[in-house]
């Protein structure tokens, strides 16, 4: 199992619970994980119900069995002036440059400068050892950013060895890439079945690919109950509505003649299976795509209630059982 | 349409699809009006920003208007749809508009000859690198320009620091606007790490390049022999002696070429930001807040609608889209779910009379399936027929008490009550649905209840073509959602 678990995926397919889940679920037995954000978002903490976090590793929730998740919000301005203390003593030097807007510049316009940063740390939390020399964390996951933007995320680090050539940076970037490129990290791609967000992971797994960068699993997420199957369907389509009617009467919903309240149910509820059977199939098509992937595949269901605290121990559990953890 | 609620069968589900308060947004409104020059659509990612972009262009079109629409990212199938699928960065036109203006819906004034020449649409897909390259070549010469464009900081940079595409987009936006050829532009805006990175780009590229830093990176080439500067220089050269360490010689030495190098072509990159900026604020732009009735969605939109207001941009409306409906709505969750376990309960008992003594092990082998329905389906026989009995369905306790083989009469009323229980428990989720959206859209209106909002039905599949944006445009217009 790698030790980074990084979970991308396209906007609104849900991948900040399910980074969160994983954590969890990484979590269970005893072990510790760290959950990093790295967009400023502050979607963590509004998933475990907390107040905004800080640029710190703190302790968020306790899994089933004893294990802790914590969670760290980066700040790509405090990474770089903590990174300039630990490389370089540069304190008052960082105070200076960011009067200047250095820091300003390093964070949001030098390119992938901020990047560099956001995964710089968490690699860093990777290999963190305590005095005993064991691990501090048995895992970290990250919510990384869009799917469409993983793949120069995780890379950028090749990106800037290759523009700052010789200096602390540049080995700073080698180091990085070492860890993201290894086996110690997995890249997981959460979708939903839709066409837009499964073509998205289809093109995200062949840039990861590419880019030599090691591709996890396919997280399906939000997968609805399967109500009606095949052979229903088929039914729909020829059963004759009086029948419907005089079902829905004998279950006590009015009466089935016409006009009765049973008999108007007919068409909306007939409408509302038409409806389900195009999705039915159009979710039976993004399966097949998925499928050709030949990666691991999990799913998790929608849950009915919304998504919330409860909610999200529930998908950690279902991820514990599928043996994504 | 269906049947008009009963107001007085059940008023707890009265009113639920209205939201409270919330004035409706009048769509056709805003894209007839000449004074309406550019509309932006925001949000956050996967809530339908492009379509909705493509759709409004679409319509303004087919109203009459001569319309441009940028679009960031769009997905490929619409993009090919709209013949925008190649990168030229240019404005394509689109084909397979309808003229459907005034005239053709009847109205009177149009038919008295009121009615506007025929719209025209035209679309194009940002290449923000493209972009980039067409800014440094209108201002720099072209020495200066090959020298930028061949810089390995400016490759890098313009393919993809955070906020490029935001800035190349106002940028585009810009163009688009100073060459006056279009009455209307629809902007869709990049699928932002944090939404409100397109008004800030701006802003911060503009402060970088005009900023104290880039005049200490290009300082020591201009102030070289000046005396009085000595003292300066003496902290300089300790300022980018840090910024070698750091950065590596060479890097620091190609930043410094591409700033010298845009520092002076770029005199006023500061100006063309501010403008970019002001265009927002004026009265002919309208933004879009376009949101999914999902909590994350709503929640973004919401900080949307406040860092709009903060900035004096026009926010003239909400866009909901894939807000489900129920042409039952009067039936209630918990009475689907009831009725169809009486009709579950019925047909149970039904089968345990009929069937006890006739047990046939064939259905063991189907009960594990339950969840590869595609395994499942393609093994039975088209229903109806007698031996659709699923035993994967059954609430009872095996699979045994089912048989393949009944062709009594009871079978198919019993495979209708089946069916039926099926689709009241899928109204029951749809009812569960759409009680979850009314509560998320409620605690939006609540916040804000002066944004005018137009919801669009959600649709089971995926838009790809120029029909199922037409419907998207009339669902816009309709303002509520057809209910199914």
């Amino acid at each position: 199992m790698s030790r980074l678990q990084v979970v991308s995926g396209k906007g609104g397919t849900g991948k900040t619970t399910v980074a969160a889940a994983l954590a969890l679920a990484l979590a269970t037995q005893g072990k510790r994980t760290l959950l990093v954000e790295v967009e400023g978002r502050q979607g963590i903490a509004q998933l475990f119900e907390t107040e905004a976090l800080p640029y710190e590793e703190r302790k968020i929730a306790v899994a089933p069995g004893g294990g802790e998740v914590y969670a760290l919000a980066i700040d790509p301005e405090l990474a770089l002036l903590d990174y300039l203390q630990m490389f370089y003593k540069l304190g008052g030097a960082g105070r200076a440059l960011k009067k200047l807007g250095a820091i300003d510049f390093a964070t949001t316009v030098a390119p992938g400068l901020r990047d560099v940063l956001l995964t710089g740390k968490a690699c860093e939390a990777v290999r963190r050892k305590d005095k005993a020399g064991r691990f501090v964390y048995d895992y970290v996951v990250m919510d990384a950013p869009p799917t469409g933007r993983v793949t120069r995320f995780l890379n950028v680090n090749d990106e800037v060895a290759g523009l700052a050539k010789i200096g602390p940076i540049h080995n700073q970037a080698q180091a990085v890439m070492r860890v993201l490129k290894s086996e110690e990290t997995a890249v997981h791609l959460v979708t939903l079945l839709e066409e837009m967000p499964v073509q998205e992971t289809a093109d995200g797994i062949a840039e990861l690919r590419s880019a030599r960068l090691p591709v996890g699993r396919v997280i399906v997420n939000m997968v609805r109950p399967e109500v009606l199957d095949a052979t229903d369907l088929e039914l729909v389509r020829t059963v004759p509505r009086t029948a419907v009617a005089q079902a829905l009467s004998a279950a006590g919903l009015g009466g089935a003649r016409r006009g009765g309240k049973a008999e108007q149910l007919v068409d909306p509820l007939l409408t509302q299976a038409a409806e389900y059977a195009e999705r039915y199939a159009l979710e039976h098509e993004q399966r097949a795509v998925l499928a050709e992937l030949d990666l691991p595949r999990h799913e998790l269901p929608l849950l009915a209630e919304g998504m919330d605290l409860a909610g999200l121990y529930e998908l950690a559990t279902e991820l514990r059982e599928q043996g994504m953890s | 349409m269906t049947p008009d609620p009963d107001p007085a069968q059940e008023p707890a589900q009265d009113g639920a699809r209205r939201l409270a308060h919330a004035p409706a947004l009048d769509v056709d409104a805003l894209l007839d009006d000449p004074n309406t020059r550019i509309v932006v659509c925001c949000g956050s990612g996967g809530v339908g920003k492009t379509t909705t972009a493509a759709a409004l262009g679409l319509r303004a079109a087919e109203r009459g208007r001569k319309v441009v629409v940028l679009t960031i990212d769009p997905a490929k199938r619409l993009a090919q749809s709209m013949g925008i699928d190649s990168l030229d960065n240019v404005p394509r036109k689109v084909k397979g508009t309808e003229d459907r203006g005034a005239a053709s819906r009847g109205d009177s004034a149009a038919a008295d000859g009121e009615r506007r020449a025929g719209g025209e649409l035209h679309a194009m897909m940002l290449d923000m690198k493209r972009t980039f390259d067409e800014v440094v070549e209108a201002h720099a010469d072209a020495e200066r320009a090959a020298a930028i464009l061949a810089n390995p900081f400016y490759q890098s940079l313009s393919a993809g620091f955070a906020g490029t595409q935001e800035y190349m987009a106002m940028e585009k936006l810009g163009q688009l606007r100073a060459r006056d050829e279009w009455d209307l532009i629809v902007v869709d805006t990049p699928p932002s790490r944090s939404a409100l990175d397109f008004l800030d780009a701006p802003k911060r590229l503009g402060s970088f390049l005009d900023g104290r830093l880039i005049r200490l990176l290009t300082a020591p080439a201009k102030l070289g022999g000046r005396a009085g500067m000595a003292f300066l220089n003496v902290g300089m050269s300790m300022m980018t002696g840090t910024l070698g360490k750091l950065l590596g010689g060479q890097l620091l030495k190609d930043v410094q070429t591409f700033v010298s190098a845009m520092d002076t072509t770029f005199g006023g990159f500061r100006t063309r930001a501010d403008a970019t900026y002001k265009l927002l604020q004026a009265p002919g732009t309208a933004f879009l807040v376009v949101a999914a009735p999902e909590r994350d969605a709503l929640r973004e939109a919401a900080y949307f609608v406040e860092r709009l207001a903060a900035e004096d941009m026009p926010l003239v409306g909400l866009v909901l889209n894939r807000v489900h409906g129920s042409g039952a709505d009067r039936l209630s969750a918990e009475r689907a779910l009831a009725a169809a376990e009486n009709l579950e309960a019925a047909f149970v008992e039904a089968a345990e009379n009929l069937e006890e003594p006739r047990i046939v092990d064939q259905g063991g082998g189907k009960a594990g399936l339950r969840n590869s329905p595609d395994t499942y389906g393609s093994s039975e026989s088209p229903a109806p027929v007698p031996s659709a009995s699923r035993p994967d369905e059954s609430p009872s306790s095996g699979p045994e008490d089912m048989t393949d083989e009944s062709p009594s009469s009871e079978t198919p009323d019993r495979t209708v009550d089946q069916l039926t229980a099926g689709l009241l428990r899928l109204h029951a989720e749809r009812m569960q649905l759409l009680s979850r959206e009314q509560r998320t859209r409620d605690r939006f209106t609540a916040r804000h209840p002066e944004v005018a909002v137009v919801e669009v039905a959600a649709l089971p599949g995926d838009v790809h073509d120029l029909a199922g944006l037409r419907d998207i445009g009339d669902r816009l217009a309709a303002g509520r959602p057809e209910l199914p």
